[in-house]
Order: C-alpha cells, then structure tokens, then sequence
C-alpha cells in the first residue's frame, strides 16, 4: 500500500460526486484530486454543498453517484480501510462532553486503530501539537469554547492520518488561536493532505495553496492560490487628481484602454493585457497640469472575486477553472 | 474493535452518576426482596405445611428476587438504552464514530455489548447473593444458573429493542417511551391469550418464554426465541443506521 501512495501521491481523488437531496442536487458532479502535502481550501456560499461533500469523503453520507478513493482505496467498497486514513473534523463538534480530554482522546486513539503500546504517546503529542496540555484533567463539557474546537481538532490528528478534513476548524476561536491553528495546519499540510472548508477568505489566502470555490453544489473555481490572486490584482489603477481631466484625455495615453470618473475626484482606469501605462499617466499628468495626487493598483478584494465566481451564471466563469 | 466501542459506552455510563445510582438502587431493591425471601421462607416454612408440598429455599428466595428483576428491567433497560443512540444523535456525536474505521454491525454491536455488559453486573450479583444461602444450607445451583441465564437472555432482548427505538429518534425521552410501551406490551401479550394459550400472538410474549427459565429449565425453544428476538433487533438498528448514511 505504502508503494502505492508514494507511486501516485494522490491522496483523495473525488470523481464526479453527485448526491441528490429529495431530486435536488445538493452537490452535483464534483471531481478533484489532492497530492500529498498540498493545503485545500474549500469555499462557498451558506448551503453550497460544502458540507455535503465533505461528508461524502469522509464516508459519512453515501454518495447518490461517483466515488471516493483515500489514498487509491475506494471508500465504498473498503470503507475501514479507507477510514483510517482520514481524520475528520465535522462542523459539529462531535465531542463526548462526560469525558475529560484525555479519556476522550484515548477512545479516539482507540477507535483508529493506534496500536495500545503507542496510544499514550499519540494522545500526548496531540495535545502538544494542539495547546492542551495543561487541560488534560479537565472535563470537555467546562472547557471554553475554542478549546473544545482544539480537542476536536486533535481528535482529528491523532492517528497521524494521511489525510485531514476540517470544516470550518477556526469558529469560535480568539486571533491569537487562529493563529496557532494555521500554523498546525500548515505544518500538518507539509506532509499530509489537509481540505479545510471556511467563510473566511483570507485565511484561505494564508493557509491554502489550492482553492475550490463551490456553489449550488457546483465546483465554479478549481486551481492554485496564484490564480485566485492574480484574478484578483487585474489590470487596473486608481487615479487620484486634483483636477481631474475627460476620460477621452487619457483614453489617447497608450495602452489606457478604458477610464471612468469616479465620486472625490478619483477616476479609474483600465489597460491592456502586458502594458504599463503609469509612467505615462504620470507624465502627462504633470504636462497637462491635472494635479495628481495619488495612484494605486485598483485591488479587487477577495470577497469580490468570491461575489463574481459565485454570481455570474456558469457560461462566464468557466475560464478560470485551472 | 466491538469490544472498543463497547469499553467507550460502558466507561460513559460510569462517567456520570447515573450509571451508579441505577446500579446501586437495584442493588438495594434486589438485597431487601432477598432478605424478605429469607425470612419469609422460615415462617411460612416452620409452619404447618405437609411435607410434600414444601419446596427448597433456593426456588422460594430465587423465585421472589427473579421475579422482581424481571419485572425492574422493564423499566431499568429502557432508561439505560435510550441514551445509546438518540443522544448521539441529539449531540450530533455520530460522525466521531462513523468516520472512525468501524463498520455499522460494529458499532451496534459494541454498544449492545457495552448496555448488556452492564445490566450483566446484577445478574452476577444476584446470583453471587443467593449463592450465598450455600453457606448453612445446600442450594440447588442449577436453578440460579437457569434463571440467570433466562435473566441474561430477557435483558438481552430488551437491550436489542431498547438499541433499536434508541436509533429511530434524537430525544432520548422518546426512546424510553417507546421502548418501554413496546416492552410492556411484549410482557403482558400472553395475558391477552389467556384462554387461547395456543394461538400464534402468545407466543410472541417475551414472558411467556421467560416462564421456563423462571421454574429452572433451560428449554432451547427459549433460548432460540430470545436470541432470534435479539438478532432482529440488532439488524434492524443495523439498517436503520445505513439509511441514514444512504438517505442524509
């Protein structure tokens, strides 16, 4: 088995999933792959089947048609073995809340199968790697609410699984634990698979080197972090002058190939693909006399690329999929 | 792997006081009817009854205390297994185990395995009490080792359908309800049949089966009818737990 993995490196292969909900898709004919140490963040809107799908791969939902393999093990026809590849954090935490952490992570150890001589060690070093530490005595039900998301996450690595599925794993966490969980993730992420699922884009930006964008159960966005970041530069600038001139004064500076008049005497301006109009825009500014005072690259913010992949209707978006 | 999950379940009984009260307050309940048995035995038995009408004391002190549990795990089985799967259901816990690597039939069974361990804590206890009536006489174990193993089959059987309603909602209260009206109903079948003891429904009663174990024979008929009654139950939870894998 062990060949295998280092054969193919992939490590979840999803391959057309589709799961009907009563006739209503709820996630409708997802493929991806992950390779060994690559971070996957998963996106979209409330109810786009994020969720759903994560189900699915962690064998938890049975999909209505396609199949999961972990690591080159199809999940529904071996599921154990599957299973015990893969560490999952649902979006509810599934915490026994009568145990204290350490009773609980010695049943999770348990139920994955880590050989009983190596079971101490495991949970150790995933409270290590998690902060709790100090909080093994403590019943889970009195802990706060961050730290029941850290013992959740522990549970997930506990058996050192080839490959991590977090949804949603920093709720309820303050800044300074975020933090920490990168970090965790990230480190997990170098020689694991990690698929972590959250609302909070630049997080995706800051942990993920592969992003999927899902939406009404549909993939809308598949590629690199590099991708999603250049979609989001563009081609554009903010210009700011004290009097501003016609946007047909700048249409003739070369490679300007659009410019519109803005409210505070802003304009914007869009140019063509592999040009660089600024020192132009400069020049003629100081000529012409339009008092200009500032000049920006026009940055979409990521939550816009993340309105229009999801907004426009599929026809327009399918040229981003990498 | 079965005896895992059965170790989680056994461990979260106790975790709580629950398991504990449960336990002792039976305890209590099983040692006063044996004491009563005791002493019943000596007045009714010092008096004047024809010889060949007595009967030894393990029957008359066995019979009192095995005639109670029965009756107590109609009501002790069903508090105690509704929790199994409807609070995890409630707790949305479920995934912990379904994303482990278990199959369905493993997980049913641990924690049919983790209930009836359990309830197996009285049965042993009861018969280590009555055993103890061998000190300053000579007891029949035969007897105790048909009524425990009855005992053990009855609690078996209410475990299964206790599991089973466990499984069908996510309010444990419901579960008990259930499960408790449905064994209730089980129990009191046979007095429905009184005057028809041969018809098909009588024999449905889990009492009726129980009666054999309760006079010290240990019929197969019997123990077949509680196992098959047992397996049921566990396949059902078994499917009612991979319809919701397949359905969501």
């Amino acid at each position: 088995m062990t060949r295998q993995i280092i054969m193919t490196n992939l490590t979840v292969e999803a391959i057309e999933l589709t799961r009907l909900y009563g006739g209503r898709e709820a996630v409708s004919n997802v493929s991806f792959n992950l390779t060994q140490g690559q971070v996957l963040g998963f996106l979209g809107p409330n109810g786009a089947g994020k969720s759903t799908t994560m189900k699915m791969l962690t064998g938890n939902l049975a999909p209505s048609a396609g199949s999961v393999k972990i690591c080159g093990i199809d999940m529904i026809e071996n599921p154990k073995e599957a299973k015990a590849l893969i560490g999952y954090l649902p979006e509810m935490r599934p915490l026994y809340k009568e145990f204290t952490v350490d009773e609980y992570l010695t049943i999770a150890a348990r139920l994955h199968r880590v050989a009983s001589r190596n079971i101490k060690k495991a949970v150790e070093t995933a409270k290590e790697r998690c902060g709790l530490t100090h909080m093994s005595k403590r019943l889970i039900e009195n802990l706060s609410n961050g730290y029941q998301q850290r013992v959740g996450i522990a549970q997930a690595i506990i058996h050192n699984p080839m490959v991590v599925i977090l949804d949603e794993p920093t709720v309820g966490l303050d800044p300074i634990q975020i933090r920490d969980i990168r970090t965790l993730i990230r480190e997990i992420g170098t020689d694991h698979s990690v698929i972590l699922s959250t609302h909070i884009l630049p997080e995706v930006e800051m942990v993920c080197d592969h992003v999927q964008i899902i939406d009404k159960g549909k993939l809308v966005f598949n590629g690199g972090i590099d991708v999603l970041k250049r979609q989001r530069v563009g081609n554009k600038l903010l210009i700011g002058f004290n009097n501003a001139p016609a946007p047909a004064d700048l249409l003739q500076i070369a490679g300007v190939s659009e410019a519109e008049t803005l409210e505070n005497n802003m304009m914007r301006v869009r140019f063509a693909e592999n040009t660089t109009p600024h020192e132009s825009i400069v020049q003629a500014a100081v000529k012409n006399g339009w008092g200009l005072y500032q000049i920006a690259p026009d940055q979409t913010s990521l939550e816009d690329v993340f309105v229009q992949l999801t907004y426009q209707d599929a026809a327009a978006v399918e040229t981003p999929v990498a | 792997m079965i005896l895992n999950v059965a170790r989680k379940e056994l461990k979260s009984v106790f975790a709580s006081p629950m398991g504990w009260i449960i336990l002792a307050l039976l305890m209590f309940a099983f040692g006063t009817y044996f004491l009563n048995g005791v002493n019943d035995y000596f007045e009714v038995m010092s008096g004047a009854i024809r010889p060949a009408e007595r009967y030894g004391v393990t029957q008359f002190v066995g019979q009192t205390v095995y005639g109670l549990a029965s009756f107590i795990m109609l009501f002790a089985v069903p508090l105690l297994s509704m929790r199994l799967i409807s609070e995890e259901r409630r707790s949305q816990t479920l995934p912990f185990l379904f994303s482990a690597p278990l199959s369905l039939t493993e997980i049913v069974l641990g924690k049919f395995l983790g209930l009836v361990a359990f309830l197996s804590i009285l049965i042993v206890y009861i018969a280590l009490m009555l055993s103890t009536l061998n000190i300053w006489s000579e007891i029949d174990f035969g007897y105790i080792l048909a009524n425990s193993l009855g005992l053990f089959l009855l609690v078996a059987g209410f475990s299964a359908l206790g599991l089973y309603f466990s499984s069908l909602t996510s309010q444990p209260v419901v579960a008990a309800i259930l499960s408790f009206i449905a064994l209730f109903a089980l129990m009191i079948l046979d007095r429905f049949f009184a005057g028809d003891p041969s018809n098909t429904l009588a024999h449905l009663s889990l009492m009726n089966h129980f009666q054999s174990f309760a006079g010290g024979l240990i019929d197969t008929a019997d123990v077949a009818y509680f196992v098959l009654f047992t397996a049921t139950f566990l396949i059902l939870t078994i499917r009612r737990l991979d319809a919701d894998r397949l359905r969501g």
